[in-house]
C-alpha cells in the first residue's frame, strides 16, 4: 500500500469517526469537539488533494471562529437531556424525511462520476501557480461579482445581527473614553491643609 | 558533514530513513525552543528585576541560572487537583490545546533562506489557521473546570484573542500585500530590495518603515494575543479571576509554557514580517542565522520591557482598544497601501 493511500485512510477513518461522535454524544460540547476533529480530517484530506488554500480556510474560519462561537453558544445553555430525548417520537416523520432527504442528495453526489456530473467547464488550477493565487485571481475576475454579492449578503446578516441585539437604548453607565482622557487631578482631588494637632496635656 | 549523517542514517533505517530524519529534524527544533521558553521566564524575572531595581533569581546555581529547572521539578511534583464536577478528559486536554499549537507553528518557519523544516507556499496563512487553534486551550479549560468564575474567566480571554486576531490578520494582510506572497522565506526576500537596501543601509527597506502604523498595531496586538501584561486579565487574581483558576501542578505550568512558547512564535513572525528576518541591517556585514535570534531577542526584550512598565488594561477598554481603534486604522491602512502600490510612487516592485 502507498503512504499515500494509508494517509487517505487513516483520516477518513477519523473523519468517520468523528462525524459519528458528533450525532451520538450525549454531552453538547463533546458533540462540538468532535465535529472540531471531524473539520481537520477534513482539512487533511483536502491537503491530500493538493487544494492547500481550502484545508487552510477551513481551520482559520470554521475551527477559528465558527467553531468557537458555537462553543460559547453551547457551553452558556443550560441543556437538560432528558427534556431533549421527550419529543424524540413525534419529531421522528419529519427528521426521517430530512434524512432521506440527505442521502438522496450524497447519493447523486457521490454517484456523480457515473452520472457525468462531474465533468466542469471551470478551469483546472495551474501546477506552476500556488494554489492561493489561483483561487484568488479566480475569485477577483471571474467570479468578481458572485463573490461581492456574498460579501454584501455577509455584511446584512452583520448589522441585522446588531440591529437585532440592540433595538432598546443600552443602560451602560461606562464613562466615554474621551472625557476620561481630558480628566484632570484637579477634577477629582482635594488637598486640604491641615495644621498638625498637638497632644493635650 | 550533513550528508555523512544523512548516508548513515540512510543505511540504518532504509524505507522509514525520510520519517527518522524529519523527526531528527522536529527534535532540533522543538529541543532548543523548549529550552528558550525555559529561559525565557528566568530572563524575565531578571530583567523585570533589574528594572524595579531588584536582584531577581539569585539563589539555585550560579547568578540563579539553575532556577528555571528548579521550578520545572517543583510543578512536576505537585498533584493536579481535578474539581469534583469537572469534566475529566477536557481539563487535562485543553492545556494540550494551548500548547500543541506554539510548537506546530514552528514547522514552517524558515531560519536562513534553506533552513526550513517545510517550506510550502502557504506558509503565513498555515501559521494563522494553527495558531488559532490555542484559543481553544483558554475556552475549554474555562468550561471542564466546573466553575463560574473559571468560565467567566476564559470567555472573557477567549472573546479578547478572537478580537485582536482580527486586528492581527488584516496587519498581516497588509504585509502579504506588498510582499506578494504568502510565503515566509519571499517575504523577507522581498524586505532585501529597494533604494536603501541597494545603498547598504538595508534595515530602512524593511518593512517596519513603510508600514509602520501596522508595524505598531502588530507589536500591540501580539501582547494582547499571548496574553502578557498589560493584557493579562486571566492573571489578575485580585480583581478579576483567569480562566486557569482551578488548575495545579503540571497542568497549570503547561498553560505557562504555552504562552512563554507563544511569545516565542510571535516574535519571531514580528522579526521575520517586519524586521526582515535573516538579513543583515546593513550592506558590510553578512546575512545570517544570527540577525534573526538577535531581532527575536529584542523583540522578547520588548515584551518584557512592557510588561515592567504599563499598568493592567481595565476590560472594556482592551475590547474599545482592539474593535474601536485597531480594526478601523488597520482597514484604512489596507486602502491606504493598496493605492499606494497602483500609483507611480509604488516601492514594492
Amino acid at each position: 500500500m502507498e503512504f499515500r493511500t494509508f494517509v487517505f485512510f487513516f483520516l477518513s477513518g477519523v473523519l468517520l469517526l468523528a462525524a459519528l461522535r458528533v450525532i451520538t454524544a450525549r454531552n453538547p460540547v463533546h458533540a462540538a469537539l468532535y465535529l472540531v476533529l471531524a473539520f481537520f480530517s477534513a482539512s487533511g484530506i483536502w491537503m491530500l488533494l493538493q487544494a492547500e488554500f481550502l484545508a487552510m480556510a477551513l481551520i482559520l474560519v470554521y475551527v477559528g471562529a465558527v467553531m468557537v462561537l458555537f462553543l460559547f453558544v453551547v457551553m452558556m445553555l443550560d441543556i437538560n437531556l432528558d427534556r431533549l430525548r421527550e419529543g424524540f417520537w413525534s419529531y421522528l416523520p419529519l427528521g426521517s424525511i430530512i434524512a432521506l432527504l440527505m442521502v438522496a442528495e450524497m447519493a447523486l453526489v457521490l454517484g456523480g462520476r457515473q452520472l457525468g456530473l462531474l465533468e466542469s467547464s471551470v478551469r483546472q488550477a495551474t501546477t506552476e501557480d500556488s494554489n492561493v493565487q489561483a483561487v484568488g485571481r479566480l475569485l477577483f475576475t471571474d467570479y468578481v461579482y458572485p463573490f461581492e454579492l456574498a460579501s454584501v449578503i455577509l455584511l446584512v446578516g452583520i448589522v441585522a445581527a446588531v440591529a437585532l441585539t440592540q433595538r432598546e437604548k443600552r443602560k451602560n453607565k461606562a464613562v466615554s473614553p474621551g472625557q476620561q482622557v481630558f480628566v484632570k487631578w484637579k477634577d477629582r482631588v482635594r488637598v486640604l491643609s491641615m495644621p498638625a494637632e498637638k497632644r493635650d496635656n | 558533514m550533513v550528508e555523512a549523517l544523512q548516508a548513515m542514517l540512510q543505511g540504518l533505517f532504509g524505507p522509514v530513513y525520510p520519517l527518522v530524519w524529519t523527526v531528527l529534524k522536529i527534535v532540533l527544533i522543538i529541543a532548543p525552543l523548549l529550552l528558550g521558553v525555559a529561559y525565557l521566564t528566568f530572563v524575565e524575572r531578571k530583567v523585570i528585576g533589574w528594572m524595579q531595581v531588584r536582584i531577581g533569581p539569585n539563589r539555585v546555581g550560579p547568578w540563579g541560572l539553575i532556577q528555571p529547572i528548579a521550578d520545572g521539578l517543583k510543578l512536576l511534583l505537585k498533584e493536579v487537583v481535578i474539581p469534583t464536577g469537572a469534566d475529566k478528559s477536557v481539563f487535562l486536554l485543553a492545556p494540550m490545546f494551548a500548547f500543541a499549537p506554539a510548537l506546530a507553528a514552528w514547522a514552517v518557519i524558515p531560519f536562513t533562506d534553506h533552513l526550513v523544516l517545510a517550506d510550502v507556499d502557504a506558509s503565513l496563512l498555515y501559521i494563522m489557521s494553527v495558531t488559532s487553534i490555542g484559543v481553544y486551550g483558554i475556552i475549554l479549560s474555562g468550561w471542564a473546570s466546573n466553575s463560574k468564575y473559571a468560565f467567566l474567566g476564559s470567555m472573557r480571554s477567549a472573546a479578547q484573542m478572537i478580537s485582536y486576531e482580527v486586528a492581527m490578520g488584516l496587519a498581516l494582510v497588509v504585509v502579504l500585500m506588498v510582499s506578494n506572497s504568502l510565503n515566509l522565506g519571499d517575504i523577507v526576500q522581498g524586505q532585501g530590495k529597494g533604494y536603501f537596501a541597494e545603498n547598504g543601509i538595508g534595515f530602512l527597506s524593511w518593512n517596519w518603515l513603510p508600514l509602520l502604523p501596522m508595524f505598531v498595531v502588530y507589536l500591540v496586538a501580539i501582547v494582547a494575543e499571548t496574553n502578557r501584561a498589560p493584557f493579562d486579565l486571566a492573571e489578575g487574581e485580585s480583581e478579576i479571576v483567569g480562566f486557569h483558576v482551578e488548575y495545579s501542578g503540571m497542568a497549570f505550568a503547561v498553560f505557562f509554557l504555552a504562552e512563554y512558547a507563544n511569545m516565542i512564535l510571535v516574535s519571531t513572525l514580528t522579526s521575520i514580517l517586519f524586521l526582515g528576518g535573516w538579513l543583515s541591517p546593513v550592506g558590510f556585514l553578512p546575512d545570517g542565522i544570527f540577525w534573526l535570534f538577535v531581532k527575536i531577542s529584542a523583540v522578547l526584550f520588548i515584551f518584557l520591557w512592557v510588561r515592567a512598565t504599563y499598568p493592567r488594561y481595565r476590560y472594556d477598554q482592551i475590547m474599545r482598544l482592539g474593535w474601536k481603534v485597531f480594526i478601523p486604522l488597520c482597514l484604512i491602512w489596507l486602502v491606504v497601501v493598496g493605492c499606494w502600490m497602483m500609483s507611480p510612487l509604488n516601492i514594492w516592485q
